[in-house]
């Protein structure tokens, strides 16, 4: 992690919410714009899933985090806190990982 | 502001700004668990809380680096998340009139919580308000828990702790309330599959960027029926 990706986030973030807030501010964006943004974080975070589960480097394997991952999705659909799923899911793994 | 103590409806946003800034405190500790176990220090990860301040992004940016990726994947990524916040700015923009200064600081606590519960609200002084309660409060909470969990963080080993497992079950978490459209379903599912196809190819950090192609499913037109119900 570098100052300068913490720093960029930073000012890239911010003049999002000042793009849509401030500048574009209540004119609207075109319907089919609108819809593919809100399709990202859906898009998102199923990548990151897979990657974070699946991959180590570039290398693709199956180890303790996918059951982790799988009590996570459990608790997930069980609509239970973000921070406790959160929880679960290093457990999981903590524990699979241990038993082998 | 005697408003909010009079006022039932607002009371109970407030009493639900403080319960939703609870549990972002305690993601919070995770995300400064994960940051520093992933290789960022502790003033890193409490600066990115304090000015980034949108959960997911940085939780993507962290998961990008720590997994070995360049920061321009990473911050690729990120921002693709923090673009969300824009089009929230958006919905805020016709209750946030005034003086720019102010409308300037409401940008930074423009984020899913405090759009939603000023969303939740009818009359216009209710939604600013619930807007700056649930953002001010959400700030206060989360860089308190980030600050906590970066301090506990140097002190846990990653791999005995399952912190591995713990960022992709952060981010199906993230994802489940996503999945109740059929759009939102179809972006997941083209999103892994690319990401999966393409991670052994190309450089770390870049499968993200890859797997964004899959918002191309929001653009037809929607059907006259409007097929996004829930299953």
């Amino acid at each position: 992690m570098t100052w300068a990706l913490v720093l960029a986030l930073a000012a890239g973030a911010y003049a999002f919410k000042v793009l849509g807030l401030v500048v574009i501010g209540e004119r609207k964006l075109p319907a089919t714009l609108a819809r593919c943004i809100a399709l990202i974080p859906a898009a998102l975070f199923a990548a990151l899933v897979v990657k974070d589960t699946f991959s180590v480097g570039r290398h693709l394997q199956i180890d303790a985090r996918a059951a982790g991952v799988a009590a996570a999705a459990v608790a997930a659909s069980r609509k239970l806190p973000l921070a406790l799923v959160i929880v679960i899911g290093a457990a999981v793994t903590a524990g699979v990982r241990a038993l082998r | 502001m005697r408003r909010i103590w009079s006022d039932p409806r607002l009371r109970s946003v407030v009493t639900a700004s403080v319960t939703l800034g609870l549990a972002t405190g305690v993601f919070a500790v995770s995300f400064g668990v994960l940051a520093v176990s992933a290789g960022a220090s502790m003033a890193q990860t409490c600066v990115m809380s304090l000015l980034v301040f949108t959960g997911a992004s940085q939780l993507s940016a962290v998961s990008v680096i720590g997994a070995g990726g360049s920061a321009g994947s990473a911050l690729g990524g990120a921002l693709l998340l923090a673009a969300r916040n824009g089009v929230y700015g958006l919905t805020m923009a016709g209750r946030m009139r005034g003086r720019l200064a102010t409308r300037l600081v409401a940008a930074h606590v423009t984020i899913d919580e405090s759009t939603a519960m000023s969303s939740a609200q009818e009359d216009p002084e209710a939604q600013r308000i619930a807007f700056w309660i649930t953002g001010i409060g959400i700030y206060v909470f989360w860089n308190i828990g980030t600050l906590v969990g970066a301090l506990a963080g140097d002190a846990i080993d990653p791999e005995k702790y399952g912190l591995d497992g713990a960022f992709p079950a952060a981010f199906v978490a993230m994802l489940w309330p996503l999945l109740r459209t059929r759009r939102g379903r179809l972006a997941a599912v083209l999103g892994a599959v690319i990401s999966l196809a393409t991670i052994p190819f190309v450089p770390l950090g870049v499968p993200l960027l890859c797997a964004t192609l899959a918002i191309a499913v929001g653009i037809p037109a929607e059907p006259p029926d409007a097929a996004e119900r829930a299953p």
